[in-house]
């Protein structure tokens, strides 16, 4: 198994590597450079010429791309244009609030998914049942940002249940307890949003889960030598069914990352998504690159972790 | 016991396992799925044909005087606003029905080109197996880790000339890997039966055995990928143009008029912005999955109702 695990990890390397040589690439090509925007029209143009010399935006892009990488596994990811902050404080004092928000989403999602999926397949074409699969359609179908805008409207003006954007409103102490309190106040509405509609998956693979096991002989012998019902759903089908979902936590990080860019964006959040678009919307290729890069390695290695606990889950693939 | 004449006795044809009235059986059963045929019938129609009328450069011309006009009211040239104006003064009726038109033919093509790629290399890919399949899955495994939807946003800031082409194949050029892992199992599994051996027994060409034999017998998982995908596609689209990385400000799109809804006064005070874009959108989307399920349901006989 440990060899599955190393060539795994090992394969993971090039991986990396090519992906920090898109990113660079690709940034390099955005039409402008950070000296654009600083540029006194007045200016004459051989003073921006040897500026842009002497940060080096001139040498050929390999040498720009060692440079960045060897700052980079330093931690120093350059300097923010829009912020004047290094991108690396930029990013620290959001990614914790990104943070906050994909573990309430995904508390939340698997505390609704879990129940829901295995008990519409233990009751099935029950109205419990049918309502699930409706609901479960629906997660599927509507689009993430359009009911993150009717929740937001629905919610946050009409009923005036929760704080519309932001994490914390101002003027409360930092550190006391109304201040925890009035953060997870504002990380609800976004966690919920993205919550109820990432429970797709998860539920519909539960539920055909259990219904497949539960129409197996060993059930039926199980049945028919006395035990009990509800011990035969706790100990055997319930047990076997939510295993590999922990198999699904790769995507789940993929599907975050995809969702939070949304979701901060309608919720004015200020985590690691809203700098990203804000980041491409003001051609910062320093944090653009840098963001990238960490949100690849996020998922790089969000993968990684479900293909071990697979492994480690599921003997038939440890084996192998 | 019933006495039963050679009159009375009446064998009912069996349903060929495949096929369309196997299908039209299925929909007929139920309900919900005629009402969805229905509505996107007519919402297909209506766009189409709405949009032969509409002139569009009328539509996104700027008129400042009947900003956030309410609907129904008089514009400045006399037309009524039937759904009101936007910031600019433009009609959102106008911009409705050809940003629908819009989203509706940009999922359509990345659907067929994703489709058409995807299809083609997962079932060489599963045909062939050894080095070609060993190739395109890293391939596919590379592009499946990527944070795709950031990647795309770079690449659409990256383009010197953009326009709708552009980003059909930007977003086609990333999408169809999810489809090639599929049928490349699936043609897996299919690669090991008899006919194919037979096949390449009697000398048939690899093409052949790949595109004539193999690909008919997945054609009702192609058709309800197809439909799916078509669905989840106008969702991507419209949700790029709403960040701000999809079709080009001038072009009217159902993400745009969503994307005036960022602002909370638009939010709160002037829904018919947007409110009328999203119920298309939800109507359009959940109307399209319920024909794929429906269409899902039919391939798998397991889950079939009739």
């Amino acid at each position: 198994m440990w060899k599955t695990i190393l060539r795994r990890v090992l394969l993971m390397i090039p991986q990396v590597i090519i992906l920090s040589v898109l990113i660079f690439l690709l940034a390099k090509m955005m039409p402008g450079d950070p000296f654009a925007g600083l540029i006194n029209p007045n200016q004459d143009p051989k003073v921006i010429e040897t500026l842009r010399e002497a940060a080096g935006l001139n040498d050929p892009w390999y040498e720009q791309y060692f440079r960045w990488i060897g700052n980079a596994s330093q931690g120093d990811f350059g300097q923010s244009f829009m912020f004047k902050l290094p991108v690396a404080t930029l990013i620290a004092g959001r990614v914790g609030n990104t943070i906050a928000l994909a573990l309430v989403s995904v508390i939340i999602t698997y505390l609704i998914a879990i129940p829901f999926g295995l008990l519409a397949g233990r009751y099935q074409n029950s109205w419990f049942d049918k309502m699930v699969i409706v609901y479960n359609f629906f997660s599927f179908a509507v689009p993430l940002f359009i009911f993150a805008l009717i929740m937001l409207f629905a919610f946050g003006y009409r009923l005036d249940w929760f704080p519309t954007s932001g994490t914390v409103t101002v003027g409360l102490d930092k550190g006391s307890l109304p201040y925890y309190f009035d953060k997870f106040k504002h990380l609800i509405l976004p966690g919920l949003t993205q919550a109820l509609l990432g429970t797709a998956v998860t539920i519909q693979y539960l539920r055909s889960e259990v219904i497949d096991v539960k129409n197996m002989d060993f059930v039926r012998t199980a049945r028919s030598k006395g035990v009990p019902t509800n011990k035969i759903f706790n100990r055997h089908i319930f047990r076997n069914a939510s295993l590999p979902i922990a198999s699904q936590l790769g995507y789940e990080i993929t599907a975050l990352i995809a969702g939070s860019v949304v979701i901060e964006k309608i919720f004015a959040f200020p985590g690691v998504g809203k700098l990203f678009i804000d980041s491409i919307i003001q051609r910062d290729y320093s944090v653009i690159n840098a963001l990238v890069l960490i949100l690849g390695l996020a998922t790089l290695i969000g993968t990684l972790i479900s293909d071990i606990v697979m492994s480690i889950v599921d003997p038939r693939i440890r084996i192998q | 016991m019933t006495e039963k004449t050679k009159d009375t006795i009446t064998l009912q044809e069996s349903i060929p396992p495949m096929g369309f009235r196997m299908i039209a059986r299925e929909f007929v059963k139920e309900k919900m799925a005629i009402f969805s045929l229905v509505v996107l019938a007519i919402i297909l129609l209506s766009v189409f044909i709405g949009s032969f009328f509409i002139d569009q450069s009328q539509v996104m011309h700027v008129s400042i005087l009947d900003k956030y006009a309410e609907p129904g009211t008089v514009t400045v040239d006399g037309n009524q606003f039937l759904l009101g104006a936007d910031e600019g003064g433009r009609d959102i009726f106008g911009q409705l029905i050809i940003g629908a038109r819009n989203s509706i033919l940009i999922g359509f093509a990345i659907t067929i080109i994703t489709s058409v790629i995807g299809v083609g290399l997962g079932i060489i890919s599963g045909y062939y197996g050894g080095l070609i399949d060993n190739i395109i899955m890293r391939i596919v495994d590379f592009i499946m880790i990527l944070p795709i939807m950031l990647i795309i946003i770079v690449f659409v800031s990256v383009i010197r000339e953009y326009n709708i082409w552009a980003f059909i194949w930007i977003m086609s050029a990333f999408y169809w890997v999810a489809k090639a892992r599929l049928f490349r199992s699936k043609t897996l599994s299919e690669a090991r039966r008899d006919y194919v051996s037979a096949s390449k027994t009697m000398g048939s060409s690899d093409f052949k055995i790949m595109f004539r034999e193999i690909m008919p017998n997945l054609s009702s998982l192609i058709i309800t990928n197809l439909t799916i995908n078509f669905a989840a596609n106008i969702g991507i689209e419209t949700t790029l143009t709403f960040l701000g990385f999809g079709l080009p400000q001038s072009v009217p799109s159902l993400g745009t008029l969503i994307g005036y809804a960022s602002s909370g006064d638009v939010l709160v005070n002037r829904q018919w912005v947007w409110l009328p874009a999203s119920i298309l959108i939800l109507v359009l989307m959940l109307s399209i999955n319920y024909v794929g399920q429906a269409l899902k349901r039919s391939a798998d006989a397991r889950q079939r109702l009739g």
